[in-house]
């Protein structure tokens, strides 16, 4: 007969066994190690022209209704900010419902439906800068997800499992660009995809689509011949928020030392 | 509605998707977990570093650690969007994340306290066992008792002496192996916080010993409250049941354990009271002295908008008076009592100041959001993510406590 002792000693055997997760063999998966190698493969990336943007929010309402995100609901996936900024160094910002409607108004929202009327003698400059998913290469999100649900592509694109995601927010916390939030339907994290389904069939995101200034652009960086490439290696170009070590894949044209 | 909406006020410019997303529900997270490991390491003090004065609380805070456990999961639960996919962060966890690390921790350290409390009160389970089958003609109930308490005891009936050395030496060994796992426990809810580093109250890497020291103190002092209320009903009741059974200790006897117990006790949560405002106040400062871009929107919110919540509640009432309450000599039960339920508050708010704090102003540093918290539930959010959700948190370890006490009684002499 067996002893008590072995029998605590083999069972504890067989449940430390049993507890190296399958999820550890994703680390051999030859697939996705060949994947990243794969020089021919795309790095999507954006670029955003802050000096082409007037702030209708086309590119809002062209998301909402690609992307199934109910259109009334106080979350986007991009939305565009507005900055004033007076000749007293102040820097005035919003953003109402992410300018789906675009800025009907020429006060700022500073919240509580309040409005700050600001004379135009006072305005030292004023501009558009539209918000997405940075896409890191380094990204926070992934690393605190508890289950994997989200992930990055290969080709560089982070995306969420919405059958897999738990709902605990911490992605949400973990990005510092406030890009994410839940779907009011799914109830699961949800963030802009560059349009995951649209630019792997060879077609423009849906607010690109919608951008009647060309303020917004896709391309890949891995080919050295796409016009969007070719910006960005040759202009100045700049990125939000490099200082939290994320490497952001959305590059900006004109940036301004106030843009939050 | 989205979710979040219901109870965040905005104000000034914030990101369009920002809302306070972490409630009531993460501050209890904490809070409970932080009771756990605290109980725990109280406990602890007895078994392994042998301090024999806290030997009529050790069995005690050890149950009241178990009572505790499962509620510490229990917020993380009613917080999730999605909680019947909670149990993926066990069957699928994502290394690279801190709450990943959950699963493990937690069922570790669930481990050790079970089977410390097997080897505590195995002889109270063969002995409780052997009563019942030595009744002729047992009731069902008495059927149930015994079948229940023949399996608790695992099939070990051996109660000579020998045997129950060895359990002491074993209950040594798992409260030993057990401190280090409590404070792990405690540490990485510090470190799911300290870590993100896209929030600015947050990241900091004293973030996890800052939740280990408070969670000590709040674990203590539960354990003293729990304690000084459970010997007061024990007192009311035996005043009754002497009357019948004189051999039952008297009102002084009880009573004059009480006091030794809770004096002995509040000088451990004192020293470990100094480390927790030690550190904060460190963090608080070198905060300021440093001020970093971030420390500008930092102060407003420390010393303008939570100035209540951090210095008159948190630091004045929470810390301050129970300090000073604790050090008068003389400490009477009643001063104690007082004393704890304010350490107890004071905990509670520095986590409630921490995770609410931490989201009240916006990453575009710009902007604050304001949290309201739901009282009355007007729909399943408003319920979990409310007064009501985290009544039910609180309210479950001592239902739980209660049960626990009719299988394992704390107060029952055993070895």
């Amino acid at each position: 007969m067996i002893s008590r002792r072995s029998f605590c000693k083999k069972s504890l055997l067989i449940a430390g066994g049993l507890a190296i997760p399958l999820s550890c063999l994703e680390l051999f998966d030859p697939k996705r190690l060949l994947a990243e190698k794969d020089e021919k493969g795309a790095r999507w990336v954006f670029l955003v022209d802050t000096r082409k943007c007037v702030g209708c929010g086309f590119c809002v309402k062209g998301c909402k209704v690609e992307n199934e995100v109910p259109y009334d609901a106080n979350v986007t996936r991009t939305w565009v900010e507005r900055y004033v900024v007076t000749k007293d160094g102040k820097t005035h910002i919003d953003s109402p419902k992410g300018a789906r409607d675009g800025f009907p108004n020429k006060g700022i929202d500073i919240g509580h439906g309040k409005l700050e009327e600001i004379k135009d003698e006072d305005i030292e400059k004023a501009f558009f800068v539209p918000k997405l998913c940075n896409q890191c290469d380094n990204p926070p999100c992934v690393q605190v997800c508890p289950v994997g649900a989200t992930y990055q592509t290969a080709d560089g694109v982070v995306l969420v499992d919405r059958k897999w995601c738990i709902g605990c927010g911490y992605c949400i916390m973990g990005c510092p660009y406030g890009v994410r939030f839940f779907h009011p339907v799914f109830h699961v994290a949800e963030k802009c995809n560059f349009c995951y389904h649209r630019i792997t069939k060879g077609m423009q995101t849906a607010c690109v689509d919608s951008c009647a200034f060309g303020a917004r652009r896709v391309g890949n960086l891995r080919d050295p011949e796409d016009p969007v490439t070719k910006v960005i290696m040759t202009e100045r170009v700049n990125v939000l928020k490099e200082e939290y070590g994320t490497k952001p894949q959305v590059f900006y044209l004109g940036l301004s030392k106030e843009v939050k | 509605m989205v979710h979040g909406e219901a109870w965040t006020i905005k104000e000034f410019f914030t990101y369009p998707n920002e809302y306070i997303y972490w409630t009531i529900q993460i501050v209890m997270y904490p809070f409970m977990t932080g009771l756990v490991a605290g109980a725990f390491v109280l406990s602890s003090l007895y078994h392994v570093f042998g301090v024999k004065q806290l030997k009529g609380i050790a069995r005690f805070s050890l149950v009241f650690s178990f009572a505790l456990l499962p509620v510490a999961m229990l917020p993380l639960l009613m917080h999730l969007q999605q909680p019947l996919r909670g149990i993926e962060v066990m069957l699928t966890p994502h290394f690279t994340s801190a709450i990943a690390a959950f699963g493990i921790v937690f069922s570790t350290y669930g481990m050790i306290v079970a089977s410390e409390l097997w080897f505590v009160f195995r002889k109270h389970f063969v002995e409780t066992a052997l009563a019942l089958k030595a009744i002729e003609g047992r009731t069902v109930l008495q059927q149930g008792q015994y079948l229940l308490f023949s399996i608790l005891t695992l099939g070990a009936w051996d109660i000579s002496h020998d045997a129950l050395e060895a359990d002491e030496r074993a209950v040594k060994k798992l409260a030993a192996a057990g401190i280090p796992v409590a404070c792990f426990l405690h540490g990485y809810a510090g470190f799911i916080f300290g870590s993100v580093k896209a929030n600015a109250l947050w990241m900091t890497p004293l973030m996890p010993v800052i939740f280990i020291c408070s969670a000590v103190v709040s674990g203590i002092a539960l354990c003293i409250l729990t304690y000084i209320l459970t010997m007061e009903i024990r007192k009311q009741l035996s005043r009754r049941r002497r009357l019948a059974h004189p051999e039952l200790p008297s009102m002084d006897e009880l009573k004059s354990a009480e006091a030794h117990v809770v004096a002995m006790t509040s000088r451990y949560l004192l020293m470990f009271m100094v480390a927790a405002i030690t550190l904060e106040l460190l963090d608080l400062i070198f905060r300021g002295y440093t001020a970093v871009k971030s420390w500008d929107i930092l102060r407003s919110v420390i010393y303008e908008r939570d100035f209540v919540n951090i210095f008159v509640v948190q630091y004045g009432l929470g810390n301050l008076v129970p300090f000073v309450l604790f050090l008068i000599p003389g400490l009477t039960i009643r001063r104690a009592a007082v004393g704890t339920v304010l350490v107890l508050l004071g905990v509670f708010m520095m986590r409630w100041n921490v995770v609410i704090g931490g989201q009240a102003f916006s990453s575009s540093f710009s902007g604050f959001m304001h949290y309201v918290l739901p009282l009355w539930p007007d729909s399943m959010e408003t319920l979990k993510e409310g007064l009501v959700g985290a009544l039910i948190v609180a309210g479950v370890p001592f239902c739980l406590f209660y049960l626990l006490n009719k299988v394992m009684p704390v107060f029952k002499e055993t070895h």
